[in-house]
C-alpha cells in the first residue's frame, strides 16, 4: 500500500468517484442506449477480472468461461421468474448463482488439473459448449430452460420496495433504470476490484502466479498446485455467475444466444488485449472492446456516405471487420497488451527473441 | 445391424472431412505451437470461391465436372495465397512475443474472414452446384452416393500425399527439424520462415478441399459454415494429439464415426431422454474423457511445458 492517503492521491481518487457518479447523466444525454452500453461494459469489466484470476494470474487458458456467466443468469432467471413461479430475494440468489457457478468451475476444474496449455484450452472450450447446448435443449421432455426461446419476465433486483427498474425519483432527481443499475454496478464492480488487487497481493495471488511462471518449481516450494489451481477456477467462476445473475435481471430475459463461445472469446480478448494479468490493463480492455463495437455501429454509416455518398458496404459486418482488424493491429504493435503491468513488460523487452526473424 | 454400418459410413465421410482440415491445424501447432483459430473460416473462403467459380463457369456454358475442376483449383489457389498472407499478416510479426497474443490476432483474423465473406457472399445460404452424377450405391443394406466415395477417396489419396511430403522430401525434413527445434534448425540452415509458411500453404490446400467436399456433401455453403467445423476439427486434432500427423487423422476420422453413431444412437440408450440434437456434444465429451486418461491425446507425445 503507497501512501495513499496524501492529499494528492485523495484529490484523485474525488476527481475518479466525481467522475463515476456524473458519467451515467452525461453518458445519458446521448440516449438511455448509452447508458446501458456503459452498464454492460462494467458487466464486462466483472467478466474480464474474473477471467483474468483463470488466465491472468493464474495463467490456465480457458475457453469457456462464459459457461459460469450462463449458469449464473440461468440460476437467476430459474429462481426469479415466472417460469417455475418461484421468486427468490436477492440475498438468496446471488449468493446462489456464485455458488453454483463455483462448483461448475470446480466441476470443469477437477478432471483438467492434469492437463497443459492448449489442450486444457479446448477441454475448457469443450466444457463451454456442452452448458450451452443443454441449455437450448434442455425443454423436453422435461421443460427446465424453455430452450433456444429462452426465459423472460424475469424479476429485476430489488432490494425490499426499491426495484432498479423504471424510473424512479430519488432525491428528488429522476432516475432512470439502467443509471440504477449503473450506481449498483459500479458499487458491486469497486467491491470487485478491491477483492481483486488484495487477492493478487496475497499468498494465494503470489501463489497462482508461482504456478503461472512454472508449476514444477511451485510444487518445489510447497505450493499444493492442485488446490490453488482449482481455486483459480473457482473463484474465476463465481465473479462469472455473479456477473451473470445481474446480466438476467437487467435485461430481464436470457436466452442460450447470449453465451456462444464467441462470447468466451470477446472476453478473452479483453484480458490479453488490455494487458493479461493487470488489473487496470483488463478493465481498459473490458471498457473498450465493449465501447469500440458500438461506437462503430454508430459511426460506420455516416462515415461511409461522407466518402461513397451512398451505403456501400453492410454497415454490421463492416464494424465487425473493423474490430477484428483493430484486434489484429493492436496486438502487432502493443504484443502485452494495451496497459501491462510493469514487470511483465520489462521482462519482455529484456528477453532475447527465441525464433530467427 | 444396418442402421450401425450406414452409421459407420456417414461417419467416414465426415470424418474424412475433419480430418482434412485438422490436418492444417496440426502442422501449424507442431511447427509454431500456435492454435490456427483462422483456419476454419480458410475452408469456409475455399467452398465460397468454388461456388463463385464453378457456376460462372458453368454459366458461360463449360460442362458441370470441369467448371467444377476449375473451381477446386481456383478455391486452392485463393486459399492457399491467404493462408500465406495471414501467416505474414497476423503471425509472423508476433513471433517471440507471449504466447496468448497470436491467439487474439487468429481471433480477430477469423473475424475479418468472415466479415469480408459477409460482404462479398451476403447472408444467404448459397447452393452448392451438384459436380458429381447423383450415383447410389448399395452394399450390404447400406446406401451410399458416388460424393460420398469421392469424399473418401480424395482424402485419403490426400493424407498418403502429405505424409510422403512430410517423411520423404527434404522440405517435409525441414519441417520435423524446425517442429522439434527451431534456433537449432536455423542454425543446420532450415529457412525457418519459408517452412513455416509452407506449413501455412499445404494446410490452407487441404482446407480448400475440405470447404469443396462439405460443400458439394450437403449442398450448401454459407459465410459461417467454417465455424463449428473448424472448432471440431480442432478437437480432433488434439484428441488425436495435437502436432501428430496421423493422429489429427485418426481423430478426425474416429470423431466422424462417433459423432454419427451418437446421433444414431443416442435416443436408444436414454430411452428418448436425449435426442439427436445432442450430436454437437459428443464430440467435446469424448474429448474431455479422453484427455482425462490420456492428457496429450491418443497418439501425442509427452507434452512440453507450454503452458
Amino acid at each position: 500500500m503507497k501512501n495513499w492517503l496524501s492529499p494528492k492521491s485523495m484529490t484523485g481518487i474525488a476527481l475518479i468517484a466525481i467522475a463515476l457518479i456524473v458519467l451515467p447523466h452525461v453518458v445519458g444525454m446521448g440516449g438511455q442506449a448509452w447508458v446501458r452500453i456503459l452498464n454492460f461494459a462494467i458487466l464486462y469489466v466483472f467478466l474480464a477480472l474474473g477471467l483474468n484470476i483463470v488466465v491472468g494470474f493464474a495463467g490456465l487458458l480457458d475457453l469457456g468461461y462464459i459457461a459460469f456467466y450462463a449458469v449464473g443468469a440461468y440460476t437467476w432467471a430459474l429462481l426469479a421468474s415466472p417460469h417455475f413461479g418461484l421468486h427468490f430475494p436477492v440475498w438468496a440468489i446471488l449468493p446462489i448463482g456464485a455458488l453454483m457457478a463455483c462448483v461448475f468451475g470446480v466441476l470443469l476444474g477437477s478432471p483438467t488439473l492434469k492437463l497443459r496449455g492448449d489442450y486444457l484450452a479446448i477441454v475448457t472450450l469443450g466444457f463451454g459448449e456442452i452448458i450451452r447446448i443443454f441449455l437450448n435443449n434442455l425443454n423436453s421432455p422435461v421443460n427446465i430452460t424453455n430452450g433456444p426461446q429462452g426465459i423472460t419476465l424475469i424479476d429485476p433486483v430489488k432490494v425490499g420496495d426499491f426495484s432498479f427498474a423504471g424510473t424512479s425519483q430519488i432525491f428528488g432527481m429522476t432516475m432512470t433504470g439502467p443509471q440504477k443499475y449503473y450506481y449498483l454496478l459500479v458499487a458491486l464492480a469497486l467491491l470487485v476490484i478491491i477483492i481483486n488487487v488484495r487477492l493478487q497481493h496475497s499468498r494465494i495471488g503470489r501463489a497462482w502466479q508461482a504456478i503461472r511462471e512454472d508449476e514444477i518449481a511451485a510444487k518445489a516450494v510447497g505450493i499444493n498446485t492442485r488446490n490453488i489451481k482449482l481455486l483459480a477456477f473457482a473463484m474465476g467462476a463465481s465473479f462469472g455467475g455473479i456477473a451473470g445473475g445481474i446480466f438476467s435481471a437487467m435485461q430481464g430475459f436470457v436466452s442460450p444466444e447470449s453465451f456462444s463461445l464467441i462470447e468466451s472469446i470477446m472476453v478473452l480478448a479483453m484480458v490479453v488485449l488490455g494487458g493479461m494479468g493487470h488489473i487496470p490493463g483488463v478493465i481498459l480492455g473490458a471498457v473498450l472492446l465493449t465501447f469500440l463495437p458500438e461506437v462503430l455501429r454508430y459511426a460506420v454509416t455516416p462515415v461511409q456516405m461522407a466518402l461513397f455518398g451512398k451505403i456501400l458496404v453492410d454497415p454490421e459486418s463492416l464494424r465487425m471487420l473493423v474490430f477484428g482488424l483493430a484486434l489484429v493491429l493492436v496486438m502487432r504493435f502493443k504484443p502485452a497488451g494495451l496497459w501491462p503491468s510493469p514487470e511483465r513488460s520489462r521482462e519482455l523487452s529484456e528477453k532475447p527473441v527465441e525464433v530467427v526473424k | 445391424m444396418d442402421i450401425f454400418l450406414q452409421q459407420i459410413i456417414n461417419g467416414l465421410v465426415q470424418g474424412s472431412i475433419y480430418a482434412l482440415v485438422a490436418l492444417g491445424y496440426t502442422m501449424v501447432y507442431g511447427i509454431m505451437g500456435l492454435i490456427n483459430f483462422a483456419h476454419g473460416e480458410v475452408v469456409m473462403i475455399g467452398a465460397l470461391i468454388s461456388i463463385t467459380v464453378t457456376s460462372t463457369l458453368a454459366a458461360a456454358g463449360m460442362p458441370l465436372g470441369l467448371a467444377g475442376l476449375f473451381g477446386l483449383v481456383a478455391a486452392m489457389l485463393t486459399c492457399m495465397a491467404l493462408g500465406w498472407s495471414l501467416e505474414r499478416i497476423a503471425y509472423r510479426p508476433l513471433r517471440g512475443s507471449p504466447r496468448l497474443t497470436p491467439l487474439i490476432t487468429a481471433i480477430g483474423m477469423s473475424i475479418v474472414l468472415q466479415n469480408l465473406a459477409m460482404i462479398f457472399w451476403g447472408r444467404n445460404y448459397m447452393t452448392f452446384p451438384p459436380l458429381l452424377p447423383k450415383v447410389n450405391f448399395e452394399f450390404a443394406g447400406t446406401h451410399f452416393t458416388l460424393v460420398q466415395v469421392v469424399i473418401v477417396l480424395l482424402s485419403a489419396a490426400l493424407m498418403a500425399g502429405l505424409v510422403f511430403l512430410v517423411y520423404r522430401t527434404k522440405l517435409g525434413m525441414a519441417m520435423r527439424a524446425t517442429a522439434q527445434n527451431p534456433a537449432v534448425a536455423s542454425l543446420m540452415g532450415v529457412n525457418i520462415n519459408r517452412v513455416i509458411a509452407s506449413a501455412f500453404v499445404i494446410g490452407s490446400a487441404l482446407a480448400a478441399v475440405a470447404g469443396v467436399m462439405v460443400g458439394s456433401y450437403y449442398e450448401i455453403a454459407h459465410y459461417q459454415m467454417g465455424f463449428m467445423l473448424g472448432l471440431k476439427a480442432f478437437t480432433a486434432a488434439v484428441l488425436g494429439g495435437i502436432g501428430n500427423l496421423a493422429g489429427a487423422m485418426a481423430g478426425g476420422i474416429l470423431l466422424g464415426i462417433i459423432e454419427a453413431l451418437g446421433a444414431g444412437y443416442i435416443g436408444d440408450f436414454t430411452g428418448g431422454f436425449l435426442g439427436s440434437h445432442y450430436q454437437d456434444i459428443f464430440a467435446f465429451v469424448v474429448l474431455i474423457v479422453v484427455l482425462m486418461f490420456k492428457p496429450s491425446g491418443l497418439f501425442g507425445e509427452k507434452t512440453g511445458d507450454r503452458a
